[in-house]
């Protein structure tokens, strides 16, 4: 496999998208896909997997309601078990409705901030990370789809040229 | 283009002939331009206003809270009054941004970002209150349940005040992180604009090297969603919690089923009413009119109604509920707050928070942006009066008639809640000059289905 992407960018997510679903079907790679915003249905259409982050979400509320759990039980019940107001901590499930409220903020707590670090981590992004898109215009208005060379370069050129793109560049890889 | 249709009856939330390039260029102009003499002006009062409540908890801490008008009858006013309102403007936010998402509005799109940047803002003056509240701050970390020098010492998870401290932090926390993550793409556009080494540096930073590969869209998205589902119970739950500190106790007026519901749908209308004084302003002053439309400020004004409606069903089964439990301590505190010595704050309560959201059936006044503001001012008011008329009208009338008193706050009160909203306006006049405040990102994403041009396109080619 040779180290040279093509750069084509485009100027409109439909084109885009068109442009995605031809390459596949000549049975190109396409490497990676750029886009200003969100174009919906163009995950689909590259053929990527689904994402599975909200499963993540779901076990890390599941650890944050157990270890609310856990901590109350050990912190009113167990440690140090006193009678306040006239309701004493003699065991958890008569305790437990005055936990409720806790047991819920830990729940969202734990799954709302390990979620997106789990986000941040998988997609590489955190404070002083390198901005890596190919052309700053990808924040803008430009849509750039790599598409990795194999065999004949000048072919895959000229077929990328007849999708509608407004700029080809043909870089080496740059990781 | 027929993958972006939307029915015509629909009307456009872009005006104008807009392109992806404007929405960047338009979205970035506030950051790159320079501030006029307004912003200075503006930035000049809040900041003393600011300094004005710092010099006051400086001076409640060094001395203690003696100097407020708290006696021994009335020992919460001015301080819980703040909090509750400051918690409730907070609840706009979040409900734009996930409820409202959950529901695939799309108008959130020009709104959201704004809405957040006041909800975290206005929760940070929030939770001063309490803190300065408990007197010694420097022990402001006991209300966690860490580890002391007393080994065994932990806090009372049987408190509301402890389930306070849990339901507003995580608040604050997830709302930042939910605002930030959706603001990575944003800073990435100004990143890539920056022409001056030190914004390109500062937004390098910020926006956490964001590139909008395919595969970070669709984890953006899936993360955004989930953030929702997760934001959208939990910002219900944080007024819930905040109406348990009242509805726990024994207080006659306090003590009472409905305190959940009905605080939920004032802080929704007084979260409402907050944006729409700060957007009115922002569109116009930023030159955001295409984005920000007068549709908007009309749907926002249909739930300030709304809200306003439920809250004023709240108050009138209060009354009744009162009257029909033949309690004569509830039934009292019910009529002194409306006849005793603070009828006039009941009387400003009523007017402002039911009588003047009525006024929004008219499809007239809804679209006047002039009406609107002033509106807004006005729920605001009646908002803040609400939970003075809540706190303190409970209290100042207890068990014991010997005991009776009034409340008077101090300049160091006022002082304070002045301070606020100084400290409140020096955030968001920082904001609005450095943070993209429109959600460009997804704006661009509806461009083509809701933009005024494209669906004049789509009608003629119909037709």
């Amino acid at each position: 496999m040779s180290n040279r992407v093509i750069q084509a960018m485009y100027n409109d997510d439909d084109i885009l998208m068109d442009a995605v679903k031809e390459v596949r079907a000549a049975n190109h790679h396409i490497a990676e896909v750029y886009t200003p915003f969100p174009v919906h249905g163009l995950d689909k259409a590259m053929g990527l997997k689904g994402t599975r982050i909200a499963i993540t979400a779901f076990l890390y509320g599941c650890v944050g309601f157990s270890f609310s759990i856990w901590m109350m039980n050990y912190m009113m019940i167990e440690q140090w078990p006193q009678d306040i107001g006239g309701k004493p901590s003699f065991s958890f499930f008569l305790n437990m409705p005055a936990f409720v409220p806790i047991m819920f903020e830990l729940s969202v707590f734990f799954a709302a901030h390990l979620m997106v670090i789990t986000f941040y981590m998988r997609s590489r992004l955190w404070p002083f990370k390198e901005a890596e898109n190919p052309d700053p215009r990808t924040t803008d208005d430009m849509f750039v789809m790599e598409v990795t060379v194999e065999g004949n370069e000048e072919e895959l050129v000229s077929f990328l040229e007849k999708t509608g793109t407004v700029e080809i560049k043909v870089t080496e890889k740059h990781n | 283009m027929s993958s972006h249709y939307e029915a015509p009856i629909r009307r456009p939330l872009i005006v104008g002939d807009k392109s992806y390039h404007d929405i960047t260029v338009e979205v970035a102009a506030p950051i790159e331009g320079k501030a006029n003499k307004l912003w200075w002006t503006a930035f000049t009062i809040a900041l003393l206003a600011f300094l004005w409540g710092l010099g006051s908890i400086m001076y409640t801490i060094g001395t203690g809270i003696g100097v407020w008008g708290l006696n021994k009858t009335v020992g919460w006013a001015w301080d819980i009054t703040n909090f509750v309102w400051w918690v409730g403007i907070g609840h706009a936010g979040t409900l734009i941004s996930a409820v409202l998402l959950l529901f695939r509005q799309k108008w959130r799109m020009g709104i959201n970002r704004s809405a957040e940047a006041m909800t975290i803002f206005s929760v940070v003056q929030a939770g001063l209150f309490p803190v300065i509240h408990m007197g010694r701050v420097w022990n402001a970390h006991f209300v966690l349940p860490i580890p002391n020098q007393f080994g065994t010492l932990w806090t009372n998870f049987n408190s509301p005040l402890l389930w306070d401290v849990f339901a507003i932090s995580t608040y604050l926390s997830v709302s930042l992180v939910f605002w930030w993550t959706g603001l990575l793409p944003d800073f990435a556009m100004l990143r890539d604009r920056a022409v001056k080494p030190f914004q390109k540096k500062i937004y390098s930073l910020v926006s956490f090297g964001w590139t909008g590969r395919a595969k970070d869209w669709q984890r953006f998205e899936e993360v955004s969603l989930v953030l929702a589902g997760l934001a959208t119970p939990l910002v219900l739950s944080v007024h819930t919690i905040v109406s348990f500190d009242f509805a726990t106790s024994v207080i006659p007026g306090w003590h009472t089923t409905i305190f959940p519901p009905y605080f939920v749908a004032g802080a929704v209308f007084s979260g409402f009413a907050m944006v729409n004084t700060l957007l009115i302003i922002m569109r116009k002053v930023s030159n955001l009119e295409a984005y920000i439309t007068v549709q908007h400020i009309e749907l926002m004004n249909i739930v300030i109604m709304i809200t306003g409606s439920i809250v004023g069903c709240a108050y009138i089964t209060e009354l009744f509920i009162a009257w029909y439990s033949g309690v004569e301590y509830e039934q009292y505190a019910f009529l002194n707050r409306a006849t005793g010595p603070y009828w006039w704050a009941y009387l400003l309560m009523m007017s402002c928070n039911v009588f003047s959201p009525q006024f929004m059936w008219s499809k007239k006044l809804r679209t006047s942006i002039m009406f609107s503001f002033f509106i807004s001012i006005v729920v605001n008011i009646g908002m803040w009066f609400e939970r003075f008329v809540i706190i303190v009208t409970s209290l100042h009338r207890d068990y014991l008639p010997s005991s009776w008193t009034m409340f008077s706050p101090t300049f160091v009160d006022i002082g304070i809640y002045v301070g606020t909203i100084g400290f409140f306006f020096v955030l968001f006049l920082l904001y609005a000059r450095t943070f993209p405040v429109i959600a460009q990102a997804e704006v661009k994403s509806i461009l083509k289905s809701s933009g005024e041009n494209y669906k004049k396109l789509r009608d003629t080619n119909h037709e």
